[in-house]
């Protein structure tokens, strides 16, 4: 049996006046892959970064049975639950390898540990190991996306909120992200990825949420998702065959 | 002119930029991580230079009771936040970091102030007297707008320098005051030129320092962690590095500096409750032109405007002020010229 | 409740009662008061409105003040040359340190002024003509032909007149064309470019009015103690100005007069009560100050107004109809290509947003740019704007090569747009916010806003934004402000805002995001009825069901490259762009 690590309870997120995402109620367990995909400006963005304590939002959210929207994004982090966000957040003026090490900052204290993480995120990422003296913005697209996910796995969290992992790659470099958020669940990682390319996420995912206008309008187990005509629907208009 | 006197004032003119290089240090680090242009930290200066003249005076010195004072309200603020946010199983933490830690040294300070101490404990004590001034600086003042716009800090932290100079008054009175150099005696480059050692001093530790900067910023993780909020906030957040911990690493580092500043110019400069003001201000200029966030060029630009300074005050000595401060002048017109056309900023309401 | 103009007579009639029945030496601080009212009226208009920051409006008044007392002492000018030469010197020095400051964001202009305002305070100390630190004695007093103002009341008066009429001038001047510019300016760059303001200048302008008022100030200060020395002109009194504007309301024109009142009153108080305390009066006064700051600044940040004027009614003006129109541009035939792309690319750094894409569009159809996440189309959308600049190929706007315009001569030719993200003032009204689009059709400048000499141009350009309001549906809110739109409501907002420039073609960044259905239904037959009308669109959305069922084409864009152009029925069946949209993977 395996336990709820994520819940959220009608999960509320204003900007001002507006409510730009509401009513969310998502559950996520223990070495489970969650995706919430629909098209751009369905309020994905919004979620995760409310999720991960980097906006302010209403309702209940609980996370390894604590109150999630007590804790700061730092608590959090401490806590094992780590964000990717779209825009990377990479210490750009600093070498890869940096950006790496304060990836386990949490943890920095642990000499053994730090080791131990950069040693796996280099087996899994070879190229962020060529890399490591290099400025994280002279980075290309897709190795920028490897150190931001590496630098998110030194900490060695128990749950990984991923946003938009294949935003701006190329297809071959989609497929190859997507496969490493497979092998990650099977070291233990859970994970709630946001994708907007619906298929190559219902591929990995054990289950999904479909998001529209801030809301969710659909959910069931990923494999089913893909042929759903409603899916298709919410990303290129009604009326496709 | 001379070669004498051009290397004279070429050796004043760089222990003075000594001094500015570690104020400017300690303005560009504070400015890249919160974003504030910590005006105060000349005051911050000009007092650990008052302090060691009260203890050198065998009186203690008000910043005594002002840093005492100071915790106290920081205590009070700090608790009442965290019992607002119910977050009461931080308060012991909280009263250690702004209430027993500033108190200590105050205390050691009380101590000795009166006796005759070796002057390496009067040093001492000054410097951690002053240490927790930035970061309670940064509490009371600064913090609870800390999500303002950068205007709007400017100001508080101009309406901060004259609140605690004006303190300052009542704390040390208005004398000026020079303290016994650490260094004494002199050294001669040739029969007509000599160096007094304090000055020598000044550029050492100035160098020193420069180099303990580097390595910290270079090597140690607490480094790597400022310079990570100052390069990305939210990527620093979301690595578990927490901004308002940056910010009073940040301030606590700037406190030093601007204490080991005010120790080392108060026995080659008269210094009054209100010299602080200058320091910062001509600490500054060394920072724009560094963009206030390039350290080396900011090095570089403040040792040039400490020979700017000895040069103006020995050829117009009533106009060297405004000589140093329109050495920003080209600065700021190149910078003017190079602005990124790319670049919007929305800047907040005011009510 | 209390109407605003029965506030304002009874405020004027307190003011002219007051000498007759007030003691001389309240005759003597309402004049401070009127003095300082000046500097800070500046400082509303640059701090409060125009959001930047200066530390040398004290500075300013001593420019002036030591230029006609300089001129009237030791060469004996009458005070009204006096009062040229002081404006033309502090005029010039504000726009020499506004030119090489204003460009530059956040901290620059406040450390410069710091600095300035240092430089001018030991430049008084140190010059022997002017004294030195005794100052000039002796300063005449102003005489306009039999009338002298050498008593206290006399100048109480003048000082009261200048202060009312430069309230006048600025609250005409924000209710202008210019004044909207003004009020335009923390909305950022881009949105003043997409309207056809110019940032830097408004800034500069804006700056020079501050110096100007601060100029009259130094002069009236001058004539009235008839005897001046540096202290009152160091940056410190600089921050009193701004603790000023801060206390009466930082972005009320009448925050001003009420800040100076209220602190030079406050000043007063502890000038009478501090020295039973302390030897030392003026620093614990400045003790005082800082914190009173620091405390509005955390607790108080509106100042004093706006809790005045919560119990001000105020009724809003009408918009008049039968003023005429503004003048329009002639469309161009239908068919006729409006906007053609050619090979254009933009890098940053070693990354290529947009890599060698073409396309047109043509006068009277709506074209639609789509794409996923991260092709590239809010890049190409700031291309064509005038946001970015291109890295290579060439833009051509109406057959003109457009590739290195700015955004405000892009916006002169006729190419309108909206933001993604919605960029109106929310504390301006609906109408407002729509009038500030027609800043390109109409022409009065500061002196023409500022004196009411633009009353017919406005009528018109208040009718022409009514009309707007209409066409999109929002007319019956004009009145209100648009902070309090719902977020869709604002979208459409700002195409109103885009229609009162009198657009070719109007470039829309994703319209529908956040309308409801019945919303975004109104908003395809409005952007329908604008192509029948000649109109040419290009659009950017999201919304497939929106895009599919409004445009004539469809360009998409993936990996920063043009990947499909065509009609919407070929477009959505072409398995390329469903590959694009939904992955590749299933």
């Amino acid at each position: 049996m395996s336990s709820v690590l994520l819940e959220l309870n009608d999960l509320r997120v204003s900007y001002g006046k507006v409510e730009a995402v509401r009513g969310i109620h998502l559950r996520l367990e223990e070495g489970q892959i969650i995706t919430v995909i629909g098209a751009n400006g369905a309020g994905k963005t919004t979620l995760l970064s409310a999720a991960a304590g980097l906006l302010p939002s209403g309702g209940r959210a609980s996370y390894r049975g604590q109150d999630l929207l007590r804790m700061t994004v730092e608590d959090r982090v401490e806590q094992g639950f780590c964000l990717v966000p779209e825009q990377r957040a990479l210490f750009g003026d600093m070498p890869v390898i940096d950006n790496l090490l304060l990836g386990a900052f949490v943890r920095r204290r642990d000499k053994a540990f730090v080791r131990k993480s950069l040693d796996s995120v280099f087996e899994q990422f070879p190229r962020l190991a060529e890399r490591q003296t290099q400025l994280a913005q002279t980075l290309s697209g897709g190795e920028r996306q490897m150190l931001a996910i590496g630098r998110a796995l030194m900490a060695q969290p128990r749950l990984l909120l991923l946003d938009e992992p294949s935003l701006g790659l190329a297809p071959t470099i989609v497929r190859d992200v997507l496969m490493r958020v497979r092998a990650l669940r099977d070291q233990g990682v859970s994970i709630l990825l946001v994708e907007q390319n619906a298929r190559a996420a219902l591929d990995v995912a054990d289950y999904a949420y479909v998001m529209d206008t801030g809301e969710f309008v659909l959910e069931g187990p990923a494999s089913g998702m893909a042929a759903d005509p409603r899916v298709v629907a919410t990303y290129l208009g009604g009326g496709v065959e | 002119m001379s070669l004498d006197i051009i290397l004279i004032l070429l050796v004043d003119g760089l222990s003075t930029g000594a001094i500015y290089l570690l104020a400017g240090l300690g303005f560009v680090l504070v400015f890249s991580v919160t974003r504030v242009i910590f005006i105060p930290s000349g005051d911050i200066a000009a007092f650990a230079a008052l302090t060691l003249a009260a203890f050198q005076g065998r009186t203690v010195p008000g910043s005594i009771w002002l840093v005492a004072a100071m915790a106290g309200l920081a205590c009070l603020a700090e608790c009442s936040t965290l019992l607002r946010n119910g977050a009461t199983r931080r308060i012991p933490r909280a009263l250690l970091l702004y209430g027993v830690l500033p108190l200590i040294p105050c205390g050691i300070g009380l101590a000795i102030a009166r006796q005759d101490v070796p002057e390496v404990l009067r040093i001492l004590t000054t410097m951690a007297l002053i240490l927790p001034m930035g970061v309670l600086i940064d509490r009371l003042m600064l913090r609870p707008l800390a999500a303002s716009s950068t205007l709007i800090l400017f100001i508080v932290a101009i309406a901060a320098h004259y609140l605690i100079a004006g303190i300052g008054l009542i704390a040390f009175g208005p004398e000026g005051v020079r303290t016994t150099p650490i260094l004494d005696g002199i050294i001669s480059l040739s029969d007509s030129v000599v160096i007094p050692a304090q000055q020598l001093l000044m550029m050492i530790v100035a160098l020193l320092l420069s180099l303990v900067f580097y390595l910290f910023f270079g090597r140690s993780m607490t480094g790597k962690a400022l310079r990570a909020t100052a390069s990305n906030r939210v990527g620093a957040r979301l690595v578990g590095i927490r901004p308002e911990r940056a910010a009073t690493m940040a301030y606590l580092i700037a406190s030093g500096l601007a204490a080991i500043v005010g120790i080392l110019i108060a026995p080659v400069t008269t210094m009054y409750y209100d010299s602080g003001f200058m320091i910062g201000l001509k600490a500054s200029v060394g920072a724009i032109i560094g963009g206030m966030a390039s350290y080396p060029i900011t090095a570089i630009g403040s040792v040039f405007v400490g020979v700017l300074e000895s040069w103006a005050s020995f050829l117009a000595s009533d106009y060297k002020e405004i000589i140093i401060f329109s050495a920003v002048i080209p600065v700021l017109i190149w910078r003017s010229f190079s602005v990124h056309r790319d670049g919007d900023e929305e800047i907040e309401e005011f009510a | 409740m209390i109407s605003a103009r029965l506030l304002s007579l009874i405020v004027v009639v307190v003011l002219l009662a007051l000498p007759v029945v007030g003691s001389p030496f309240l005759v003597t601080l309402m004049s401070h008061v009127g003095v300082s009212s000046l500097v800070v009226l500046g400082l509303v208009l640059l701090t409060g409105i125009g959001g930047m920051m200066s530390f040398g409006q004290a500075a300013f008044v001593g420019i002036a003040a030591y230029t006609t007392g300089w001129l009237t002492t030791a060469l004996g000018w009458s005070p009204w040359l006096g009062l040229v030469f002081a404006l033309a010197l502090t005029a010039v020095s504000a726009l020499a340190i506004g030119a090489i400051t204003l460009r530059l964001g956040g901290h620059f202009l406040p450390l410069s002024t710091i600095a300035w305002g240092l430089s001018i305070y030991y430049l008084f100390g140190n010059l022997e003509p002017l004294g030195r630190h005794s100052g000039l004695l002796n300063i005449p007093p102003i005489t306009l032909g039999p009338v002298s103002f050498m008593s206290q009341i006399a100048m109480y008066y003048l000082i009261w007149v200048v202060v009312l009429l430069a309230t006048l001038f600025s609250l005409n001047l924000l209710d202008s064309r210019e004044g909207r510019a003004l009020r335009l300016l923390r909305g950022g760059a881009h949105l003043m470019g997409s309207v056809g303001m110019d940032t830097f200048g408004t800034r500069l302008r804006v700056f020079l009015i501050a110096g100007i008022f601060s100029g009259l100030a130094g002069w009236l200060y001058a004539h009235m103690t008839r005897f001046i020395s540096p202290a009152p002109f160091d940056v410190k009194i600089s921050i009193e100005y701004l603790l000023m504007a801060m206390t009466g309301g930082a972005s009320q024109v009448a925050g001003a007069t009420v800040g100076s009142g209220l602190i030079v009153l406050i000043k007063n108080w502890l000038q009478d009560f501090l020295p039973h305390l302390t030897d030392n009066p003026a620093q614990l006064e400045q003790v005082a100050f800082a914190l009173m700051l620091l405390l509005i600044l955390r607790f108080a940040a509106g100042g004093f107004m706006p809790m005045v004027l919560k119990r001000v009614r105020s009724t809003p003006r009408t918009v008049k109809a039968n003023v005429g129109g503004l003048p329009t541009r002639q469309l161009p035939p239908r068919g006729e290509p409006v906007l053609e792309v050619e090979a254009v690319e933009r890098r940053f750094g070693g990354l290529i947003a947009v890599n060698k894409v073409s396309f047109d569009v043509r006068a009277g159809e709506i074209v639609g740019l789509i794409g996923p996440n991260g092709a590239g189309k809010s890049t190409m959308f700031n291309l064509i704007t005038g946001t970015l600049a291109v890295s290579s190929g060439t833009v051509r706007f109406l057959g003109k090569d457009a590739s290195r315009l700015s955004q405000r001569e892009i916006a002169r030719l006729g190419c309108a747009r909206t933001f993604q993200h919605v960029k109106l003032r929310p504390g301006m009204t609906l109408l407002d916010n729509v009038v500030s689009g027609t800043y390109l059709r109409t022409g009065a400048g500061y002196i023409k806003g500022g004196l009411r000499l633009d009353r017919l141009e406005e009528e018109r350009a208040r009718h022409e934004a009514l009309l707007r309001l209409g066409q999109v549906g929002l007319a019956d809110r004009a009145h209100d402000l648009a902070g309090d739109l719902p977020l869709g409501q604002q979208r459409v907002l700002e195409i109103a805002r885009a229609l009162a420039l009198d657009p070719v073609l109007l470039i829309l960044d994703e319209p529908a995001a956040g309308l409801r259905k019945k919303e975004k239904d109104a908003l395809a037959t409005l952007l329908r009825k604008l192509r029948q009308d000649g109109l040419t669109i290009l659009i950017v959305e999201h919304d497939m069901d929106f895009v599919m069922n409004l445009v004539d084409r469809i360009v998409v864009m993936v990996f920063g490259q043009k990947l499909r152009e065509g009609d919407p029925a070929t477009i959505r069946k072409d398995p390329a762009v469903q590959e694009a949209y939904l992955g590749g993977l299933a």
